[in-house]
């Protein structure tokens, strides 16, 4: 299998804090890889150098190919992005959103055409469609979302916290679309407080202080930690921490 | 370009969307320039004066004296000629000028009446009012010393000009002032909130790992900007054109120009600021603290800045809006050419420079 993501003693330091400290990891194509770690155990500042977005201060990555360092506008080109917070514009339509973010994906209009089509046919949007995106339900905006970050065929999507404040209900809807676009060989980077969704990876890597303590499939996580839950070997690494919020 | 013109295209979604920016891009200029009809009078102290004397005889030497002593005048020089009396008007150096006409004591003394030209700068109508007011006054006690001595009272007529303004119509003088002010809201303030409002919705995170470059988004969000604004200054210039009755006495496109590179200067502004806060709120207590009140205070079209406290006289000179509104008064108003307002012109330019300069830089460092 075709390596996407490869990392290697990735570090960053803001003054004397040492945000994320030397992890070392690799992920697949087309896997679902969970990123997991308590409030404050360098997720994110991990995730913005994947992402192009902060440079790091010593170590090596490769996303989709492409440095870290010098090639951050190659890694944006193919990687898609979802945060925590909902990020479509809600006084525009959910097809004027479509058309915008297609648009500075650099999509033509044509693609961007067939793109929403299938998109509203898929999600069953078809009396909303020309609605603003402001009327609908929580959980309909995080599928849009997801739909959107995925609209120019990433090779790689990451989703922060992408299901924080839907029921489990909602939660696992979600999941199908997640599965659906990994099916197609998108590889999928989750952080996620919720371990039922970890259950749901293929890998899942467990940061504690700024290091990669756990990283492996869920069901040897449970061995490896004796385990009967995920929650259970979430709690033995957090335990461990050392770092307050 | 595509991604520039999908984002554009989103801009102006998103203001006409919101009847609460509609109306204060386009209900604003409307009220402000029917509100700003009433203008505040103040005293105003040190006008810079000069004295042109064709009869250098003892009365003249009199008045100009009585003139010297009077807090009111400051006199610049004396003995001119009148050639020089526009032109030192036309550079803005001083705000009247005082004509005694040959042979003035002999005149008063045989036919116990004599005349004395009051020419004012009224482009400030206010300031243009009280200082001749203050001229007659020092001209009359003058007159009533005299009084004393003789029996036969003695005449001697003013014949004030208004130069400019010859109405003494209040408009002139707020419609540069509004349009500033407009322009200083549309452009800073709302450029403003609407790059943090991306902020605080996350969006700007989205767009940031987009590969549509950072400064892209920054320049997506002037440009629709400038463009309503631009709508803005024509809307005001033609109220004040066909409802004030105000002509535009210089070159429209000057002052169109003039108008661009103000434009600029507040949108610079506005992108400091959104790049310096992260809450809509803060962005606009900012806007309005920062940017309207000193250009009410400082940018002299409420406050005649002559009058003020030396320090405060220092302050107006970073005021980008007083810059302006002394190029705006002067074109429109004074009729004057490029020629007259370049160090104005230049000035603002250097603003403008500056915070771009210090935008990029702390934009720069907040990616890193």
């Amino acid at each position: 299998m075709e390596t996407v993501i490869r990392t290697e003693k990735l570090t960053k330091r803001f003054g004397d804090f040492i945000a994320t400290n030397e992890i070392t990891f690799e992920v697949k194509k087309g896997e679902i890889f969970g990123f997991l770690g308590a409030n404050g155990a360098g997720k994110t500042t991990a995730m913005r150098m994947l992402c192009g977005l902060s440079i790091p201060s010593s170590g090596d990555a490769q996303v989709a190919g492409f440095d870290v360092y010098k090639q951050t506008e190659e890694i944006k080109k193919n990687i898609g992005y979802m945060s925590q917070k909902f990020s479509l514009y809600e006084d525009l339509t959910i097809l004027e959103n479509i058309k915008f973010f297609g648009g500075i994906y650099g999509l033509t209009d044509k693609q961007i055409k067939t793109k929403s089509d299938s998109l509203v046919e898929k999600l069953g949007l078809h009396n909303e469609a020309k609605k603003l995106v402001s009327g609908l339900p929580l959980g309909w905006k995080q599928k849009l979302s997801f739909s959107v970050a995925v609209l120019h065929d990433p090779k790689i999507v990451f989703l922060d916290e992408p299901t924080g404040g839907v029921d489990p209900l909602t939660r696992r809807q979600f999941w199908e679309l997640i599965y659906d676009a990994a099916d197609t060989g998108v590889t999928i980077f989750v952080t996620t407080h919720y371990m039922d969704e970890a259950e749901y990876c293929n890998r899942i890597s467990i940061m504690v202080d700024g290091r990669i303590d756990a990283l492996d499939s869920p069901v040897n996580l449970k061995k490896q930690f004796n385990a009967n839950s995920m929650d259970e070997v979430f709690y033995q690494l957090a335990r461990g921490a050392k770092r307050a919020e | 370009m595509k991604q520039f013109i999908s984002f554009v295209k989103k801009e102006f979604s998103h203001v006409l969307r919101d009847r609460r920016t509609l109306f204060i891009l386009f209900g604003m200029p409307l009220v402000q320039i029917l509100i700003f009809g009433f203008a505040l009078t103040s005293e105003v102290k040190d006008s810079k004066i000069v004295v042109v004397d064709y009869a250098r005889d003892n009365a003249s030497r009199a008045i100009i004296s009585k003139f010297e002593a009077s807090h009111y005048f400051d006199i610049e020089k004396s003995a001119m000629s009148h050639d020089d009396i526009y032109k030192s008007f036309k550079q803005g150096k001083i705000k009247m000028a005082i004509v005694f006409p040959a042979k003035f004591n002999e005149t008063l003394l045989q036919q116990n009446k004599a005349q004395i030209q009051i020419i004012a700068d009224a482009s400030d109508p206010n300031t243009a009012n009280t200082i001749t007011n203050y001229a007659s006054a020092i001209i009359n006690d003058y007159k009533s010393q005299l009084d004393k001595t003789m029996a036969v009272p003695y005449q001697i007529f003013t014949e004030t000009k208004m130069l400019y303004n010859p109405q003494l119509a209040g408009a002139p003088n707020f419609v540069p002032g509004v349009m500033a002010l407009v322009l200083m809201l549309v452009c800073v303030m709302m450029t403003a909130i609407s790059i943090v409002k991306e902020k605080e919705t996350g969006t700007m995170e989205v767009l940031l790992v987009s590969p549509f470059k950072p400064i892209w988004v920054i320049f997506s969000k002037a440009v629709p900007y400038l463009l309503l604004s631009l709508v803005n200054v024509a809307s005001i210039l033609l109220l004040s054109v066909f409802v004030l009755d105000l002509p535009i006495n210089g070159s429209v496109l000057l002052l169109l120009a003039e108008s661009v590179l103000f434009i600029i200067t507040c949108l610079t502004l506005g992108i400091f600021i959104s790049i310096k806060t992260s809450s809509q709120q803060v962005a606009m207590l900012i806007s309005l603290m920062g940017m309207m009140l000193p250009t009410v205070l400082f940018s002299g079209f409420m406050f005649p800045i002559e009058n003020m406290p030396l320090p405060l006289q220092i302050i107006t000179n970073i005021v980008p809006s007083k810059w302006y509104y002394v190029i705006v008064k002067s074109i429109m108003i004074k009729g004057l050419s490029f020629s007259y307002i370049w160090k104005e012109t230049l000035i603002l330019l250097g603003i403008t420079l500056f915070f771009l300069a210090l935008s990029i830089k702390s934009f720069k460092i907040r990616l890193s």
